[in-house]
Order: C-alpha cells, then structure tokens, then sequence
C-alpha cells in the first residue's frame, strides 16, 4: 500500500530539548489517523513537520511522496487546520473564501460556499465573532475546499463542547466519503478517535510508542490477571508492554500475535483508551523491553 | 428509513452495533424487502463514525444473505427475518405489556425483569431440547 | 497573494495615503499664497538691489506650517516603519495566523516577497510623494536661502526620504520576524532607525566625497574661543565657527604655514595679555585691545582652514546616502527570508 506520510528518524530539537526524536513511520493511504499522546509528547511538532511548517532537525519526512512545503503543487495537496483552528479575526468568512480562491488555484468555491451554509454561517460575518465551534468548521472548510489528499489536523476538537465536537466529527467523516481524502488527527482524548479512526499513532515523550491498524492492535493486545509472578518468565512471543504487581496478583498488558494458552491468566479485551495508557505507563516506566514495529 | 445509534460503552464492535440494529428492524418488521438501507455517507454524517466501519457492517450484512448491493444506487434490503408470525407480534406485544404492568406492580426492577425472563427463555429451550 | 496581501494592507493603506491626502490638500490651497509672497518681495527688492539685506516676509507666512512640515518629512519614514513594517510578520506570529497563511499553495518565498514588495513599494511611494509635495510648497523659501546640505535641511528634501522609509519598513518587518510581536518589534525599529540615521548622519555622509578646503584670514574668523576651566586652571582652545556660503562647514582648524595647529600654550606664550589679569574680571574694553592684539601678532602666521562640502554636491549626496538606505533595506529583507526558511 502507499505510504501517506513517511518518515525515517525524524527529529527535531529547539535549543537543547528534542520535541521529537527517531520517529519512524510508514503510514497507509485511506485511513483516518489517529495521533494520541499526552500534551507536551511532540503530536504538534510532528504534525507541523508534515505540513512544512518546520525543518527536521535529524532524519527526514515524507508526504504524498514529497517534501512537505516546498512546492506549490506540493502545498496544494495537503490540507491543514492548526490547533484553535486560527483564521483572520478582521476579516469576514466571505473574505476568507476570497483568500482561499485566491491561494489556491484547486480551490472549489461552490463546495466551501456549500459547507459555509450547511454549518450554519453566514457570509458577512466576522470570523473574530465566531464561536470556537464555528471557527473550527471555518479552518475545517477552507482546508477541504482546496480539494487535498491529504488532511491534518492538530486538536480539532480539543477545546470545543460536546455538540460542536460531534458535528465537527460528523463534518470530518461525510468530508472522508465524499472526497476520498486520508486523513490525519491529533488528540489527547482518546474517546474522540475511537469512534473516528482506524489507525492509531501512539506518541508518549517525543516518541513513537506503537502505531497500526485499530483492529489489529485491540486484536494482539490483551490484559492479563493471574497470580503474581515475574513478567520475565513468559513465553518470547509475549511482549509486555506495562505491568502492575500487588502482593497477591500480576496484571500485564501484553502484546502477542498468538492466543495466550496459560490457564492461569485471565486474558480480556482492551480498548483503544486501555491500550493507550498501557503505552504511556511503559513510558514512564522507563520499561526497557524492545520497541515494537510499527505494522503498515 | 432506519436511523442508527451507538453505545461506545456497550463493549460491542461499533460494525457489530450496525448489524445487529438491522437485523433487529428486519424481525420487527420495520425494514422489508426492498428497502433502501441509509447510505455510508448518511450514517457516517449522523453518527460521526469512520465510513470503513459502516462498509463493514454492510459487508457482514451481505454476507448473512440479508442486503445487497447495487453499485452506483445503494444497499438494498433482500430478505427478511420476520416471517408469517409478523401477524402474531401485535397480540404478543399486548400481552406481554400487561405482563410487564403485573410484574412491576410486584416489586420488580428492570434488572429482575430482565433476569427472570432470560431464565424462562434458556429453560424453555433447554426443554424443548430434552 | 498580491490581492490577498492588498486586503490585509487595506486599513493601514487607507490611513496612510488617506493622511497623504489631506495634507495635499493643506499644501495645495496655502501654497500658491506662499509663492505669491515671494514672488512679490523679489520683484520689489531686486530692483532697489538690497535683496540680500532686507527681511523676506515669506518667513512670516503659515509659520506654523513651516515649522510642522520639517517633522512630518523627518518623522514619516520611522512611523512607516512602525506601522507599515513591524506588524506586517508579527502580527501573523503573533496571532497564529501564519499557519493558516504558510499552508496555502503558496510557497512561503513568495508570500514574504508579495508581502515585502507591496508594503514596501507604498512606503517609499507615501515617502516619495511627501517629500515632493513639501518641497514644492517649499521652493519659495528654499530660493530665499542656501546650506542645502546642512543637516537641519538634507533629510527633509530630496530622495533621501524614500531610502529612509525603505529601510525603516524593511527594519520593522525583520524586527517583526526575530521578536515575533508587533510592539517589541516597533520598539526595536524607532531605536534601530535613529541610530541608523544619526550614524550616517554623522560619520557616513560628511565622507561621501572628499571635503573641499577653503582658506580664510585669521582676522575675518578670528582665533576662535580660548576658555578658561576654573576647577583645573587649564586653558583650551576651541577653532572658530565659520560660515561659508552654500556649503556645510564640517570642520574648522587654525593652522600655521606649515599645517601645524594653533595651541593654547602658543597662544598664551605668543599673546601674554592674557594671563595679565590677576583678582577682578578685567573691563570689555581692556579685553577687547587684548583681543585685538593678539589676533594681529597671530595673523602673520597662522591662517583658518575649514573642511566642508559644497552645496552642488546635493544631489549626489542624495543619490548615494539613498542608495545606501535601499541597500540596507534589501540586505534586510534578505535576512527575514533566510531567518524564516530556517524554521
């Protein structure tokens, strides 16, 4: 399958701190993307990486096969909506589909005019009046009118209340049918992308944690409870990703591509949110075990 | 035309969510054969879920021998799961309202309804077993 | 991105050139009474012939304009800068704005070029269209006087405007892109600007062109001023001021035959009267024969030479130091693109 966005080593460092460092990933076409991690992991840096807005420091990125931001065409190809969605407060939201037409020679007008309508604006007004909702189905428009393969977005949700949120996503996902385009989101909140994505991308402290298809992970992924033993006593095809120990009892998380066969552990299902907070528990455990490849 | 919902807390697959509402329209007989099922882009816009989740669930539904679809027009309904104890449903319903009134009048919660139905249902069948 | 960046330039366009505007009409209508003043002086005094000595009643026309228009020619170039050039990147950093702007189809080289060029253009076009409209309202008070070349004069007329709003705009566009925030960034530019200005000002522009020498008796500018310090009791000698027609005196220096400079001590040594005052303040008349005396013992050695430029050297000076400003101001902007393609 093609890679969407691509990336070998990517880093990069402000002063002394690296936002984000050795991040290899091969990300397929046609999935809607999940970028997870808590605030402060590198989910912005990466994304704005991906769009041209910054230089790798080490290693290198790819998107749609090129280098982000460096050509019109190129630019054109791939649609953006920073985090708090900015848009021009003096201008009109009229204006802003001016400046779409006039930045972008893909621009389709009758389709932002048409989503303009279908949110419930009205051209004359300001965009400093809108409400954060609004605003975020604004930079939401004038992204898609330019017709990308490619949409990243950095928080979409993240400030909005729970209507504005789930007609934002409601939004997103008729935009995915229609037009074809993969998608990629940022989140700290895990609920909002279970229910919208089916690729995760797990970023814990400027790191790739894991990244792959949703069904595939929640399907090599499995909780188990037993008796308390050590962790390194299981069979190699087991790879604990994090462990928590009472006196009595040992839960695990761990990762395999096999069915556990030990009677005495109970083995559940995990959720994208459990699977998650195992990642950033292994982080801050400093847990030592090899890192996972990522599975296109 | 059947509207979809999705408990993201029932532990059940979203595409399985889909399914299982359509089956359950088709034995109450409110989808029939012929029937246009919402298109991917009409679920996906009202419940805000991703579309291959809906593609999913229609492809299951395809593969139960349930829909099919028409390229280019839609998924359409091709058989039903009612049959001609449709016609019994309404008395039954009736009846079992009044049973229901009966029971709560006697104290029970949803729980317990819930509870000493499932029971009679499994012992019933495991008679008609026997 | 040419019709966008004219939208977001459009309040700032309409104020400046707005302001432009009114003041041309201000011009327009009090000009003409300017010319007519003057034009009626000369005809009276030219053929009485005492042009030179009698007090032109232009000078006491629209006073207030002529003393308002030197500042509004002298401070427009840094206000350009300020408000044409420190918000025009840092208001979109500031605000966020840029990632919605850099994320366009449009390749950030082009945008900061469009942005640079068509802010910078109306800037030097506001300078440039001043600068004239002052000087036209001028010429009548121009002809009455020279010393076009003198600092109070030179960075009011001409071109040198132009250069000046150029490299104030392109100042405060990369002050803008190294602070990032609009009012640091128009506080960085006022303080770079003066400075700039003072420093040519001073140590660039004298130099444009070897200064010419011009010889003058010691009795027609005298020895200067010889001051006593009271605390250390040590003399100093300070050349004299001098006053060369249609030229800006740079320098002054007594000198002998040879080149050597006039000393205090000499001075002290040569012209003993000025020691001789021990206790009261000694009696203008008495000083005044010291004077007199010294200077005549003096003049059959030493001479006066000033440095300065000519007053034809105007224009080239106002080519040059233009072309110095531009320069900067491109070297700016080049800057700005390198600063921002490192991101």
């Amino acid at each position: 399958m093609t890679a969407v966005i691509e990336a070998n080593g990517l880093g990069k460092r402000y002063r002394q701190t690296w936002a984000l460092s050795e991040c290899t990933l091969a990300i397929p076409a046609g999935k809607v993307v999940g970028l997870v991690g808590p605030n402060g992991a590198g989910k912005t840096t990466l994304l704005h990486l991906s769009v041209g807005l910054l230089q790798p420091t080490a290693g290198s990125i790819t998107v749609l096969g090129g280098r982000p931001g460096t050509t019109p065409d190129q630019l054109a190809r791939v649609g953006f909506v920073a985090q708090d969605a900015p848009v021009y407060a003096g201008l009109s939201i009229r204006d802003h589909l001016r400046f779409g037409a006039r930045m972008n020679p893909s621009w389709d007008m009758a389709l932002a005019e048409d989503r303009v309508a279908r949110v419930g604006l009205q051209p004359h007004q300001r965009a400093g009046e809108l409400s954060g909702g609004q605003r975020a189905q604004l930079a939401l428009t004038l992204a898609v009118a330019r017709r990308p393969e490619l949409l990243v977005l950095d928080e979409p949700v993240a400030s909005l209340d729970p209507l504005a949120r789930r007609e934002f996503l409601q939004g997103l996902m008729e935009i995915v049918v229609e037009h074809g385009a993969s998608v990629i989101l940022s989140s700290h909140l895990v609920a909002d992308l279970e229910r919208v994505c089916d690729y995760v991308v797990v970023l814990v402290d400027s790191r790739v944690q894991v990244a792959g298809d949703i069904d595939d992970l929640l399907a090599t992924h499995h909780r188990l409870t037993g008796a308390r033993r050590d962790p390194d006593a299981l069979p190699r095809d087991q790879h604990v990703i994090s462990e928590s120990h009472t006196d009595r009892q040992s839960t695990l998380v761990v990762r395999t591509e096999g069915p556990v066969l030990d009677p005495s552990w109970s083995v559940q299902q995990l959720d994208l949110e459990d699977l998650v907070l195992a990642y950033m528990t292994r982080s801050v455990q400093g847990n030592r075990r090899p890192k996972l490849e990522t599975r296109p | 035309m059947i509207e979809f919902h999705l408990d993201s807390r029932s532990g059940v697959a979203p595409y399985q969510q889909v399914v299982q509402q359509v089956r359950h329209a088709l034995r109450l007989g409110l989808l029939e054969v012929g029937d246009q099922l919402p298109t991917v882009k009409e679920v996906v816009a009202s419940l805000a879920i991703n579309p291959n989740t809906v593609l999913k669930a229609y492809k299951e539904l395809e593969h139960l021998g349930l829909v099919a679809a028409r390229p280019g027009i839609g998924t359409f309904v091709i058989k039903t799961l009612t049959d001609d104890s449709l016609a019994a449903h309404g008395p039954l319903r009736r009846d079992l309202e009044r049973w229901l009134s009966k029971a709560r009048r006697a104290g029970l919660d949803d729980e317990s309804i819930d509870a000493l139905f499932r029971d009679v249902v499994r012992s019933a069948a495991a008679e008609d077993v026997a | 991105m040419i019709r966008v960046a004219l939208r977001q330039f459009r309040t700032e366009a309409i104020v400046g050139f707005g302001l432009l505007a009114v003041l041309a009409i201000v011009l327009a209508v009090t000009g003409p009474h300017l010319a007519q003043v003057n034009d009626a002086f000369q005809s009276s005094c030219r053929p009485a012939g005492d042009c030179a000595t009698t007090p032109n009643p232009v000078f006491r026309v629209d006073v207030p304009l002529q003393g308002f228009l030197p500042i509004i020619v002298t401070v427009a170039p840094a206000l350009l800068g300020l408000f044409f050039g420190a918000p025009l990147i840092a208001r979109e950093l500031e605000t966020g704005t840029f990632r919605l702007a850099w994320t366009q189809s449009v390749t950030r080289r082009r945008w900061l070029a469009v942005k640079l060029g068509l802010v910078g253009i109306a800037s030097m076009a506001i300078a440039g269209l001043l600068t004239w409209m002052v000087d036209w309202w001028a010429s009548p008070l121009a002809a009455a006087t020279k010393d076009r070349l003198d600092p109070g004069h030179f960075g009011w007329h001409g071109v040198v405007p132009i250069g000046y709003a150029a490299f104030a705009f392109a100042l405060g566009a990369t002050a803008g892109v190294l602070l990032r925030r609009t009012v640091p960034a128009m506080a960085a530019t006022l303080v770079g600007f003066v400075a700039a200005r003072v420093a040519v000002g001073n140590w660039v522009r004298p130099n444009l062109a070897s200064p010419l020498h011009q010889s003058l008796s010691l009795a027609s500018t005298g020895i200067g001023s010889l001051n006593l310090a009271a605390q250390t009791g040590t003399f100093s000698l300070i050349p004299p001021s001098v006053n060369i027609p249609n030229g800006w005196v740079l320098s002054t220096a007594v000198v002998d035959k040879s080149g050597k400079a006039l000393t205090d001590q000499y001075v002290l040594h040569a012209c003993p009267g000025y020691g001789r005052f021990p206790g009261a303040p000694p009696s203008p008349a008495a000083m005044q024969s010291v004077h007199a005396s010294c200077l005549n013992t003096l003049s059959t050695t030493f001479h006066t030479v000033a440095a300065y430029q000519p007053g034809s050297r105007f224009w080239p000076f106002q080519w040059a130091e233009m072309a110095i400003f531009l320069a900067a101001a491109v070297a700016l902007c080049g800057f700005s693109y390198w600063w921002l393609r490192r991101q």
